[in-house]
């Protein structure tokens, strides 16, 4: 018992002061490691981790499409037990048991392995999908756990390599195992380009793909020896936790920016080229700064910026579209108001009824009469109150009517009782289309309903 | 001497009570599907927590538990973001928002340890269980109660304790809002309380639980503790109530055992111990294992019986039916091959030795025949058959020579019924 406690206080005794000063790089040193005239290694790894990059990209947007991120993450976390087993396994019969071939041949088994589990336990259980991805991604990243422990106590001496599965140590990859990474990454993506429309008509499609001849199944099976290869590629690079993310972010990134597949492929690989190639490049430059997630983090802010930027489905451009419509609404009511009461002058009380109504807050109120005024539906008069222009009671009487034509539709056609029409009019009034009234109104007539003249031009 | 109580006290506390608080809230993960927020959760508080920690430069439970809250109803409303926005299924949305709040986690980290400060990428994964030596260990039973012992405490053993409680407390107080909103959350809503807070608050304790067992045993476990004990519990039982009984149960049982396989086991060869926190997920696993395939009711080996159970039922049926309708059309006795060929099986043997064994039907010379028993089972069969052939075409509007297929494999599964008609569609008897 005494030698376990010497142990616990040996392996927990405060780690020693490591030469930790965060010496920044100068210009000339970042621009040549960026430039990859740093030195072989770091160029190679540098340019391994961009193919790498580029190649998860590629892949991720099916693996995305097949709703399969997650099964990713399972996969990856499940390598672990295979690459401490292959590590023991090597050791055991006496090869060269840090040989990276080795454990990533075992890594590869035991990802197979866990995903097989996903699926068992999806088949023959009544879990559901994201409890059956947990259980396999915690236990057997606890299976590793346990023999990486039952390594690094019991043999210490050579174990260095293997926690850098865990977080990607990029920086420290010999020349050697950036090629043989490199090279999947590439068979990986040369693979993909060759199937393109294989994959494509199986991931929009696979009903449709199965009867008009595609050997589902295998195309399937070959996207996921891909993501697999990919996966394991990455392994040593961006670790077992993060490595799914490049194969997650660069696709969600894309998919802001289009709606077409090719270009989502091209635009996906090339995010996770970049992030691969930043990332590679800060964490050879910068003491501290695991690839791993410099190359996720890489990803993230392209994501974010995405997020946010993309034309049409970024936040920003979200938002502007529905406070526009939403002005558009808000002045198309004002304008509605002053005709039906009408008089075109709108006195500050008038105003704040309608905003009362309608439930505007000051600042919008004054916000919808300065759109109004830029559109030149609404000016100062003389006396100092706002005054709606002609062109403002033109439309008033528009929407005015179509508020009619609406509510005497549904009234007659829809069958909803007179009382019941008014709240789903209010909204409906603003987004009638010229052909949609002129329909309206020839319902109308046929069902002999009086039809207001219109007063307010076309 | 396995158990030291110096050693070995408080990691096997704190291993159950991490369990058992994951496990409590595990179950209303599991039922609403979001097992794998409890994944998203418990890697993204890491930059909660690296943050907390930098501000407030205090390692107090109180601030890691604010730190890792905010961070995980941050990634809770991300995940919804990026969902609504991006378009995307919910697990992508979860896999770019942890891992990026994860990456930020590692890099801060490695970034803080340029101060010595102690937290340590790796034990966010394998928590530092071992490290919980009890140096105030009393030399007696009564030592237990002076003040320095209680002082000696490790702190994580104390939050874990706390945090189990308030989980308790509120599962408990709104145990009846949780089911609803995890079965049904339209009607949760419209009964007046809304789901979706339930969910956040949900998530709340789930973030709060995950860091306060994170220390102590690592994210891996805490993810294993979310999600195992619950799908074990579900496996083996069909209410809420027990569901949560059972998966407390078995959280209880998965930390101790696997805490003593940690640090027994390696023993027996002359090895160091292993990794406590993994060996618990490890014992999680086989013990779901084990019920997945030995649950009375929903495991793989019941489900194979039972289906063997049928199959042999259903071959016992056909048998007598065979043997029924040959007599009833006065042929010869049949033999072996012709029964084999009639009921479609190579090996009949096991079938007709059973049937004999039950006194169904008895061997004369190479020809089988019904003994009297055996013909009044026969008898209920064939009634079930031409019943079931009567009412497809007399009340489904079926033609008759389309109904043998449907009533062969109704007939097995339908109990006798009293009364009916004398003749079935194709003019053949009804036994009554």
């Amino acid at each position: 018992m005494s030698l376990r406690t010497a142990n616990l206080l040996q392996s927990h005794s405060p780690r020693s002061i490591q030469d930790v000063t965060d010496e920044l790089p100068s210009f000339g040193v970042v621009v040549e490691t960026l430039t990859l005239q740093a030195g072989y290694n770091t160029s190679m790894v540098i340019v391994g981790t961009a193919l790498l990059g580029l190649a998860a990209g590629i892949i991720g947007v099916f693996a995305l499409l097949r709703k399969r991120s997650l099964m990713t993450d399972a996969l990856s976390h499940a390598t672990l037990p295979g690459i401490t087993l292959a590590f023991l396994f090597a050791g055991f019969i006496g090869i060269e048991s840090k040989s990276v071939p080795v454990l990533l041949v075992g890594a590869t088994l035991s990802g197979v392995f866990g995903v097989v589990c996903v699926q068992l336990i999806l088949r023959h259980t009544r879990l559901r999908e994201d409890a059956a991805i947990g259980i396999v991604l915690s236990v057997f990243f606890g299976v590793g756990i346990v023999f990486l422990s039952y390594i690094q106590k019991n043999a210490p001496s050579d174990s260095g390599g293997l926690n850098h599965f865990i977080y990607g140590q990029a920086a420290t990859m010999q020349a050697g195992d950036v090629v043989l990474m490199a090279t999947i990454a590439l068979a990986a993506m040369v693979a993909t380009i060759l199937f393109l429309k294989e994959f494509s008509i199986v991931c929009f499609n696979d009903a449709f793909a199965r009867v008009d001849g595609w050997p589902v199944g295998s195309v399937d099976l070959i996207m996921m020896a891909l993501v697999v290869l990919v996966t394991v590629a990455g392994l040593q690079a961006v670790g077992i936790i993060l490595v799914v993310s490049m194969l997650i972010i660069p696709p969600v990134a894309a998919r802001f920016w289009t709606d077409r597949l090719a270009l989502l492929v091209v635009l996906s690989g090339l995010i996770g080229a970049l992030s691969g190639y930043f990332g590679a490049g800060i964490s050879a430059l910068y003491p501290r700064k695991p690839a791993g997630a410099v190359i996720v983090l890489t990803a993230g802010v392209v994501f974010v910026l995405s997020l946010l930027l993309a034309p049409k489905r970024g936040v920003v451009a979200q938002v502007i579209r529905r406070f526009k419509v939403r002005l558009k609404i808000a002045g198309d009511h004002l304008l509605e108001h002053a005709f039906e009461s009408n008089s075109s002058t709108l006195s500050s009380s008038t105003l704040s009824t309608v905003a009362q109504e309608q439930g505007w807050s000051k600042p919008f109120a004054s916000v919808v009469r300065m759109h109004l005024k830029r559109n030149g539906m609404l000016r100062k008069s003389h006396s100092g109150c706002s005054e709606v222009t002609d062109a403002g009671m033109k439309r008033g009487a528009r929407v005015s009517r179509n508020h009619t034509l609406w509510e005497q539709y549904l009234v007659s056609y829809a069958d909803i009782a007179p009382s019941h029409v008014d709240w789903s009019v209010d909204k409906v009034e603003h987004v009638l289309s010229e052909s949609l009234v002129n329909e309206l109104e020839s319902a109308l007539l046929r069902r002999g309903v009086h039809v207001p003249e219109n007063q307010g031009g076309s | 001497m396995y158990f030291d109580p110096a050693l070995d006290l408080f990691p096997l506390l704190a291993a159950s009570l991490a369990s058992l608080c994951c496990g409590l809230l595990g179950n209303f993960l599991l039922l609403r599907k979001q097992s794998m927020m409890g994944d998203a959760i418990s890697h993204s508080v890491l930059p909660g927590l690296v943050i907390a920690f930098l501000i407030a430069s205090s390692r107090s439970p109180f601030v890691m538990l604010t730190g890792a809250t905010i961070a995980g109803i941050v990634t809770v409303i991300l995940v919804e973001v990026v969902k609504r926005f991006g378009k995307v299924e919910p697990g992508a949305a979860m896999g770019v928002v942890f891992s990026i709040l994860f990456a930020l986690g590692v890099l801060l980290i490695e970034q803080a340890a340029v101060r010595h400060i102690d937290l340590d990428a790796d034990c966010v994964l394998h928590g530092q269980l071992e490290t919980l030596v009890w140096f105030g260990a009393p030399e007696s039973i009564m030592g237990l109660w002076s003040i320095e012992t209680l002082q000696a405490f490790p702190r994580q053993v104390t939050t874990l304790a706390i945090m189990l409680i308030l989980s308790l407390a509120f599962v408990i107080v709104l145990f009846k809002e949780l089911r609803l909103a995890a079965f049904d959350p339209e009607l949760a809503t419209t009964l007046g309380f809304s789901s979706t807070s339930m969910h956040y608050l949900l998530m709340i304790f789930v973030a709060a639980a995950t860091v306060a067992s994170f220390e102590a045993v690592g994210s891996i476990l805490v993810i294993a503790m979310l999600i195992c004990p619950a799908a074990t519990a579900r496996l083996l039982t069909d209410r809420l109530r027990s569901q949560i009984l059972v998966s407390l149960i078995t959280a209880t049982i998965t930390a101790i055992v696997g805490y003593f396989a940690a640090t027994i086991i390696p023993g027996w060869f002359d090895r160091d111990t292993v990794n406590a926190a993994g060996s618990i997920t490890v014992v999680s696993g086989i013990i779901l294992t084990l019920t997945i395939l030995f649950s009375p009711r929903h495991g793989v080996l019941s489900r194979v019986i039972r289906r063997a159970r049928v199959a042999s039922s259903v071959a016992m049926d056909d048998l007598l039916a065979t043997l029924y309708r040959n007599e009833e059309q006065g042929m010869n006795a049949m033999t072996r091959d012709e029964i084999a060929n009639a009921i479609m099986r190579s090996n009949p043997e096991a079938i007709l030795k059973r049937a004999i064994k039950n006194q169904r039907i008895r061997r004369e010379g190479n020809t089988y025949v019904l003994t009297p028993e055996g013909t009044r089972t026969a008898e209920d069969i064939i009634r079930r058959h031409r019943l079931w052939e009567h009412y497809l075409v007399d009340k489904a509007g079926i033609a008759p020579d389309h109904v043998h297929g449907a009533a062969e494999r109704l007939e097995h599964v339908t109990p006798v019924p009293p009364a009916g008609p004398q003749t079935d569609p194709h003019g053949k008897n009804i036994p009554s």
